[in-house]
């Protein structure tokens, strides 16, 4: 479980390969990149007011797949009750929804699917991966699931657990909160364009060239496998 | 030789191949391909009575029988009256593997055939709807075969499976 | 081809993977695959221009011209209990057909259990019907303990007695929630899921995990009960039937819930029968099918319970023998703790099971047998053994094939949610929509064991 560190405290952490994807929104929050996004932003009171008023009351998307679903509805029920934090209901239509989710593992049928809700959400919107499928692929690195949901959706805060107790997806929704609402950060998408991630446009042609890999192949993070490592999956036969 | 291959030597002669007793008692039959509806057809009327197909499923056998067979296709049948199992084995070909649907015996047999010929590729001949049921419609390939990989990504440390 | 695209069209999404598929393999388009070209091969503007034509049709009254009008419900759906996919056939708000598209949640979990072994496996199979992770546990082990030769003590089957029932408690219990909140019916979510959380807390006191469990061994449990734990569970069993009395009370004679389940879903036995249908879905509709009083295993012979029956089918029957089983579950609760065996709760055989801990730090055969198991893991003779244990939802059976090698062959799970969504489509036809959603919610499919 993520402990939060008090304001000031070094962080240690592994280094990270990825900068697309690894990103830290607490780093992002504590450099000097944020005098670049207050440049930006107007950060006048009502942007404040705004951010507080964003932040206190989002609403998830019920995007609920498998068993981090039972647990992400625990976290709605009297014990956890996440309605105290602003979570009031959880919507069905992804058009009135803030928060999405991604409770669960991904298929490969579902991840277009997944794509279409994120898609149809209004800004500012944001994507919360809970549980080990769905932040990196979990148990199942098979052909079937994909493996991590930001693949395909920018995510903001990822919540590790196989399931998370309902207390983490608290904590990760505390910490979404924390870092929208106390510094009026621009949403994922934003962040996403400027890092040149692939936007919704780009979508089919990266489809395709992920396709012309071939069954059960996929690309590996750029510049990460070393060489000499038995990288071709034998089939299972030759085991 | 049980009470069931006698049953069934006597209705359906030479339809039965051989028959043993396996891990924990359990029953099976080895029917021949060709006359599985007829078999199941038998079994489900009286008075053996296996109303309920329980399981329908398929194994990829390395090397096979020997035959030139592969897929090995096992009926899991219970009877409700008794509480008795059964299970029937029939094997299906390497090449161009194909089996006659008994979806006219057990209608549950629908969606099981979908899914062996989704993850095996076994062909059901006279089934309703023989489409992919688990796996994206535009899929390549069958999944559960032996030489079909894993799938899934690379990743940094040894033993991972 | 046989689908009726209107003239210029592109199809997207799932329509164009069905169509390329066909064309390259050169087919025909089956059934579910014509209607899934159907569903989505149409622009907003399309769909306008086919329902003038449409319009202009009837008003000529040309016969046979009301076709019906096909939705998508799904598979993001807050009422289809998981990501299943149902293209519906709507004339008004009666249903003609319905065309259940499954694989959503495919996991690849029955190949990926073909390279670990089979002690990894117990890891994978819980999270396959996530609501009812001790049974299929329960019958993944009972299958390796057959092929092995292997009996596990009778303490150990007490406690996996014991277990099971607390969860098919916690299952019904999400059941029963779930069901309430699709009808309306919110409180009953709230109630329900206290009492899960006061069982998920027994589950985390004996196994460390409040989902997706790893208890069961091959071989037996592997732990015992810890200090307390029998306190906590008296405790619960005492509690719980007051709790189902207030569960009673909200809905058992509520009018409106009277009303949205009575006469819902009722098929024949017979033709349930026939599509595989087992569990409380099928005892609903009068038959006396228990795999725990019909084929007894794990020593359910020796404990006293009723199975409860329905009478006619409906979903109103269904709510009533699930709630019936789980006053049933309680008192088998009781019983185990009441006359729970002494003895060890795993097998003594240490070319399978684990050796105690305690045993590592002075016995080098331990030491020996614990390193084999645990790299290489222990070998399993040919053969084939399917194993059925009595679910919340139907019968879970569990296929393993081994061939002498430490990973199985294959492990294939018979899930009661798979076959029982069969039963859905014939149930479907002339009902109405809302219907429909009652109907799903009566059968308790768990789209986790669905798909695999």
């Amino acid at each position: 479980m993520a402990l939060i560190p008090p304001p000031g405290a070094p962080l240690e952490r592994a280094p990270r390969t990825d900068d697309t994807i690894d990103r830290d929104l607490r780093d992002l929050v504590e450099s000097q990149e944020e005098e670049a996004f207050a440049k930006r932003l107007l950060l006048t009171t009502v942007d404040r007011a705004l951010a507080w008023a964003r932040s206190s009351s989002i609403w998830p998307a019920t995007f609920g797949l498998a068993c981090c679903a039972i647990e992400m509805m625990h976290t709605a029920t009297p014990r956890y009750d996440l309605a105290r934090f602003g979570a009031e209901v959880f919507r069905a239509s992804p058009r009135q929804a803030d928060l999405l989710i991604v409770s669960g593992r991904v298929s490969m049928k579902m991840a277009p699917v997944l794509r279409r809700i994120y898609d149809q959400m209004m800004e500012p919107k944001w994507v919360i991966s809970m549980g080990a499928c769905a932040s990196t692929g979990g148990v199942f690195n098979n052909y079937a699931i994909l493996q991590g949901v930001d693949k395909i959706v920018p995510v903001d805060v990822y919540v590790p657990g196989c399931p998370p107790r309902p207390e983490s997806l608290i904590e990760g929704i505390l910490v979404l909160q924390r870092v929208i609402g106390s510094k009026g950060l621009p949403t994922s998408t934003d962040l996403m364009r400027e890092d040149d991630m692939p936007l919704p446009e780009q979508a089919p042609e990266r489809a395709e060239a992920l396709r012309a890999l071939g069954p059960g192949r996929r690309p590996a993070p750029a510049g990460v496998v070393p060489a000499g490592l038995p990288g071709d999956m034998a089939p299972t036969g030759a085991r | 030789m049980s009470e069931y291959r006698n049953l069934l030597d006597a209705a359906c002669p030479g339809a039965v191949v051989d028959e043993w007793e396996g891990a924990g008692g359990e029953l099976t039959i080895e029917v021949d391909r060709d006359r599985i509806v007829e078999v199941a057809r038998f079994l489900k009327g009286e008075p053996c009575a296996f109303r309920l197909l329980s399981d329908l499923t398929c194994v990829d056998v390395i090397g096979g029988d020997g035959r030139g067979n592969r897929f090995r296709l096992a009926y899991q049948l219970f009877s409700l009256e008794t509480g008795d199992r059964l299970r029937l084995r029939v094997w299906a070909d390497a090449e161009a593997p194909e089996v006659a649907s008994v979806t006219p015996v057990w209608r549950t047999a629908d969606w099981h055939e979908r899914e062996v010929w989704d993850m095996f590729g076994v062909r059901f001949s006279g089934h309703p709807d023989l489409s992919r049921i688990l796996m994206p419609f535009d899929w390549e390939g069958h999944p559960l075969r032996r030489d079909y990989p894993i799938g899934g990504e690379d990743v940094q440390f040894s033993d991972a499976v | 081809m046989g689908t009726e695209l209107g003239a210029g069209l592109t199809p997207v999404g799932e329509a164009r993977e069905v169509l390329e598929a066909a064309r390259r393999e050169g087919r025909e388009l089956a059934e579910t695959e014509r209607v899934v070209a159907q569903v989505e091969a149409g622009t907003a503007v399309e769909a306008l221009r086919r329902t003038r034509e449409m319009e202009e049709r009837n008003a000529e009254g040309v016969p046979g011209a009301r076709e019906p009008m096909i939705i998508n419900l799904g598979p993001q759906h807050p009422s289809t209990h998981g990501v299943l996919r149902l293209i519906t056939e709507l004339d008004g708000e009666v249903v003609r057909d319905i065309h259940p598209v499954i694989g959503y949640l495919h996991t690849g979990i029955e190949k990926q259990c073909e390279n670990k072994t089979f002690w990894q496996t117990i890891t994978l199979v819980p999270r396959m019907d996530y609501l009812s992770p001790f049974f299929n546990l329960h019958a993944y082990n009972m299958s390796v303990e057959k092929l092995l030769g292997l009996e596990a003590p009778s303490r150990a089957h007490w406690l996996r007695v014991m277990l099971s029932e607390l969860n098919r408690i916690t299952s019904h219990l999400v059941w029963l929630g779930t069901s309430g909140l699709e009808l309306g019916a919110i409180t009953v979510f709230f109630y329900t899921y206290r009492e899960r959380d006061r069982a998920l807390d027994l589950f985390e006191m004996i196994s460390g995990e409040r989902m997706n469990h790893r208890y069961f061994q091959v071989g037996g449990c592997s732990d015992d009960m810890p200090e307390g734990f029998e306190a906590m569970v008296r405790r619960f069993v005492q509690e719980m039937p007051g709790r189902i009395d207030e569960y009673e009370g909200l809905l058992s004679a509520n009018p409106i819930w009277i009303e949205r389940t009575r006469g819902v879903g009722v098929l024949p036995a017979d033709d349930l029968i026939d599509l595989g249908v087992t569990g409380p879905a099928l005892r609903a509709a009068g038959v006396d099918l228990d795999l725990r009083k019909a084929a007894p295993y794990s020593g359910y012979e020796h404990f006293d319970f009723n199975v409860p029956l329905g009478t006619r089918g409906d979903a109103y029957d269904r709510y009533s023998v699930r709630l019936r089983e789980m006053r049933e579950s309680v008192r088998i609760v009781e019983q185990c703790l009441d006359g729970m065996p002494e003895g060890p709760h795993i097998a003594d055989d240490r070319k399978v099971v684990l050796p105690p801990r305690e045993e590592l730090a002075t016995s080098m055969e331990a030491l020996i047998h614990h390193f084999k198991l645990v790299t290489e893991g222990f070998r399993v003779p040919p053969g084939e053994a399917y194993s059925a244990v009595e679910s919340p939802r139907g019968e879970i059976g569990c296929y393993v094939v081994a061939d002498g090698g430490p990973k199985p062959v294959r492990v294939h799970m018979r899930d009661p949610s798979f076959v029982n969504l069969q039963a859905l489509r014939p149930m479907a036809k002339n009902a109405y929509l809302a219907d429909l959603i009652v109907m799903i919610g009566s059968l308790d499919n768990v789209m986790g064991g669905v798909d695999r």
